[in-house]
């Protein structure tokens, strides 16, 4: 049994043997005691964990307490609430027992995952049949909205740019990364890690470093590092950002050096899990280190590619922030998620917000399922 | 096909450790020479200088009439054969076998025939489609040679390649390797820590020690099986070949003429002619001490031995081993053991050290099973003293060692 094994077995306590009662009656008493308590000890845990709660919302006293309080509570209350369910489980009918203690154990999961996943998934397929306000079945009346309205177009045209462009360049440029590094004698994870760096950046951060590169000015001196880097060719500064289509472009190499380290990190790993051996056999069958790297190396890694790319591509569907915080989906530059966010909560449609997210939902399945079955694929190679 | 011959070769480590020093050895072309030595003798450090995986720190290194110090490993036009067979996962065994020419941009039909008829030799064609993966360890093997012989190199080299197989399947495969050499008569070194596949498979053979500070050399003899085991150049090269390993304890000859004894312990055999002619010079070692050798299979059983009263030894039997053609009888001598910094180290390399050795000189003797021997009883021993051997110990140095010595004696 591996060790992840053994910690998720329950502890099956054994109820304790006690001296079986003669009487029949003594014997009924003991199972109605044992009943009610197994009902009673869940209660009363849950009752302490509310109450707790109330008083943490109500208390007058200092924050720090509150927070420690919270803690405590948060972690040892959800420890004891486990245990009170065992202890419940143990005290009942032993025909019900191993068929409940599943679901006493994965149940809270299953209650959270349905409370803010499954029920808001649900709830927006069905807001997305309605109006603006939710009040009227419209049928597919917001889908045609998403499939017609300009911007709507427009905004598929780039996230298809999008998936298109960003993970095919990251993975390339990581790749190329990582295949140089392995090869440094000194200072590979020194590298490695700077070009990791930007990953621990947020979108909205790095959209504003970026904001300032692209800076112009209609009025004053030019403050962009671009614009600066034309005037100094004796160029004139360029308004980047409402540059169509090339805007685009522009704030795909923001995602791209956010996610170029990702990439390296992940491909390096699989580049070094190529054996030595087999990189001296193509050596020695004469091949070319550029060789090696096309025949031998990039076949053994393709599928840690695969599921690179596609986690990307999922990544990138999802693109808000940096549109967002860069130009605001103008000058052509609109994508699906901001569509979806503009329409909620903007413009105050949710019908639409809601079609778009559907569809956008519909559109990360087929990646999805081809991450989960690369990532089996690779798993069953291990 | 080529000779590989190798002078002053050594290979330092940039941390400064010296892993092989001093090899001067000339392979020829279309032998078959095995490397062997214990762990960390530097065998496999030779064996990746002479493919180019490895740089060469010291001397020269010519494959042929070139001198392939710095010629990189994909232009030296040699094969290997890895302990873990190197497969390409993602390729079938076809392509894995067709790599090697389809990077020379061999003709395709060319490739094919060479591949099948490679494939036909090693009764691997039914695989041919698949990947290693779908492979057993023996037939992946059979694939890691078949990437080396459609190659048609210059050399095969082969890094210890049956060591991951299991001991059926490993003397199967030593046989067919065997067989395959004697065929295809390609220039073959093999590096192997197993002494069995040494002496059966290498036309010579040579035997490498770990490199120390004071002796920066690895080669210990090369010399064809017979001659290792006959006339062993040291005791670590007596002491690595042969199992089990050679008897030895402390003692010294006395006497003159026809009438010399070897004499250890409460021991005194009279040593035959023929032994002190093998050893030139010994003269100059009578009443000195000697450390003295006798193969396990140079006993036998005195019921069962003709004449020889004055070569017996009284021994308490410790332990019997009865294999049904023969019986091995170990026992110990209550004399001290040889320790010298060669027996040290192949107490190392079996994981003990001196202490393991204890007081007692330990020894084997393999007597015929005709006669019955009891664990805790005695027994009389006869010693074929012909086939005595005779170290200095002081150098390890066998008396009088000249190579070649047991083909002319």
């Amino acid at each position: 049994m591996s060790e992840r094994e053994q910690l998720i077995q329950p502890v099956i306590e054994e109820p304790p043997a006690p001296d079986e009662p003669q009487s029949p009656w003594m014997r009924a008493g003991l199972t109605v005691v044992r009943f009610l308590a197994a009902i009673a000890v869940p209660i009363v845990a849950f009752t302490i964990l509310w109450l707790s709660f109330e008083w943490l919302r109500e208390a007058d006293v200092n924050r720090g307490v509150i927070v420690l309080v919270a803690v405590a509570v948060g972690v040892f209350g959800i420890f004891a609430l486990y245990w009170a369910m065992d202890f419940a489980v143990n005290r009942m009918p032993e025909r019900w027992r191993e068929s409940v203690r599943p679901w006493v154990f994965v149940g809270p999961a299953l209650v959270i995952l349905s409370i803010f996943l499954l029920y808001p998934a649900v709830n927006t397929i069905w807001l997305s049949f309605l109006d603006a306000r939710s009040e009227s079945f419209v049928g597919l009346q917001n889908y045609g909205f998403v499939f017609t309205d300009d911007g709507m177009l427009r905004a598929i045209r780039n996230t298809l740019a999008w998936i298109i462009v960003v993970p095919s360049v990251s993975v390339a440029v990581g790749l190329g990364f990582a295949v140089l590094a392995d090869k440094l004698s000194r200072g590979e994870s020194i590298a490695k890690s700077l070009i990791f760096l930007p990953m621990a950046v947020s979108f909205v951060g790095a959209s504003v470093v970026f904001g300032l590169i692209y800076d112009f000015k209609v009025f004053g001196a030019q403050t962009g590092l671009l614009n600066g880097i034309v005037q100094g060719f004796d160029g004139d500064p360029v308004a980047w950002l409402s540059q169509e289509p090339w805007n685009n472009l522009l704030l795909m190499v923001i995602m791209i050096w956010m996610q170029t380290g990702f990439a390296m990190v992940i491909l390096s790993a699989a580049i070094k899990s190529v054996p030595d051996d087999i990189l001296e056999a193509a050596r020695i069958d004469g091949a070319s280190e550029l060789q090696i790297f096309w025949r031998v190396v990039l076949p053994s890694i393709l599928s840690t590619v695969v599921v690179v790319m596609t986690t990307m591509i999922i990544t990138v569907l999802k693109v808000f922030d940096i549109v967002f915080v860069m130009t605001n989906g103008e000058s052509g530059t609109e994508v699906i998620a901001e569509q979806m966010i503009r329409w909620f909560f903007r413009n105050d449609h949710d019908g639409r917000g809601a079609a778009i997210a559907v569809v956008l939902f519909l559109a990360i399945i087929p990646v999805m399922w081809i991450n989960v079955k690369r990532f089996r694929a690779e798993e069953e190679i291990r | 096909m080529a000779q590989i011959s190798m002078e002053g070769l050594g290979k330092i480590y940039p941390d400064g450790t010296r892993a092989v020093g001093d090899v001067d050895l000339v392979i020829e072309d279309g032998e078959f020479l095995v490397l062997v030595g214990p762990s960390g003798c530097g065998k496999s450090t030779i064996l990746r200088m002479i493919a180019g995986l490895e740089e060469i720190s010291e001397g020269k290194m010519s494959i042929g009439d070139l001198v392939v110090n710095d010629i990189p490993a994909k232009d030296r036009d040699i094969a290997m054969v890895f302990q873990n067979y190197a497969l390409y996962p993602h390729m079938s065994v076809f392509d894995n076998m067709a790599f090697g020419l389809k990077l020379r941009k061999m003709d395709k039909g060319e490739i094919k025939r060479r591949v099948e008829e490679a494939a036909e030799v090693l009764e691997i064609t039914e695989f041919l489609q698949r990947k290693p993966k779908a492979l057993s360890g023996g037939q992946r093997q059979r694939v890691a040679m078949g990437r080396a012989i459609v190659r048609e190199p210059k050399a095969f080299l082969m890094d210890e390649p049956l060591s991951n197989l299991d001991a059926k399947l490993r003397v199967q495969m030593r046989t067919e390797l065997g067989r395959l050499h004697s065929r295809l008569k390609t220039t073959t070194v093999y590096v192997t820590h197993d002494q069995v596949e040494a002496m059966t498979l290498g036309h010579r053979v040579a035997v490498l020690k770990a490199v120390t500070a004071k002796r920066p050399d690895n080669l210990q003899q090369v010399a064809p099986p017979s001659e290792l085991f006959y006339n062993p150049a040291n005791l670590f090269v007596a002491g690595f070949i042969g199992s089990p390993a050679m008897n030895m304890v402390n003692g010294h000859l006395e006497g003159s003429g026809d009438q010399v004894y070897a004499v250890f312990g409460p021991h005194r055999l009279k040593v035959e002619k023929k032994a002190l002619e093998r050893h030139p010079g010994i003269e100059d070692h009578m009443n000195k001490e000697l450390v003295l050798g006798i193969r396990p299979g140079d006993f036998e059983d005195a019921r069962v031995a003709v004449g020889g009263e004055d070569r017996q030894m009284e021994i308490d039997v410790e332990v019997t081993e009865v294999l049904g053609s023969e019986t091995f009888v170990h026992y110990s001598l209550p004399l001290a053991p040889v320790v010298t910094p060669e027996i040290e180290e192949l107490l190392a390399d079996s994981g003990g050290d001196v202490t393991t050795l204890g007081d007692t000189s330990r020894f084997a003797s393999r007597i015929s099973s005709d006669v019955e021997v009891i664990p805790g009883g005695k027994a009389t021993v006869v010693v074929d003293t012909a086939k005595m051997h005779f170290f200095d110990p002081e150098s390890g140095k066998r008396i009088g060692f000249r190579p070649g010595a047991y083909h002319t004696a």
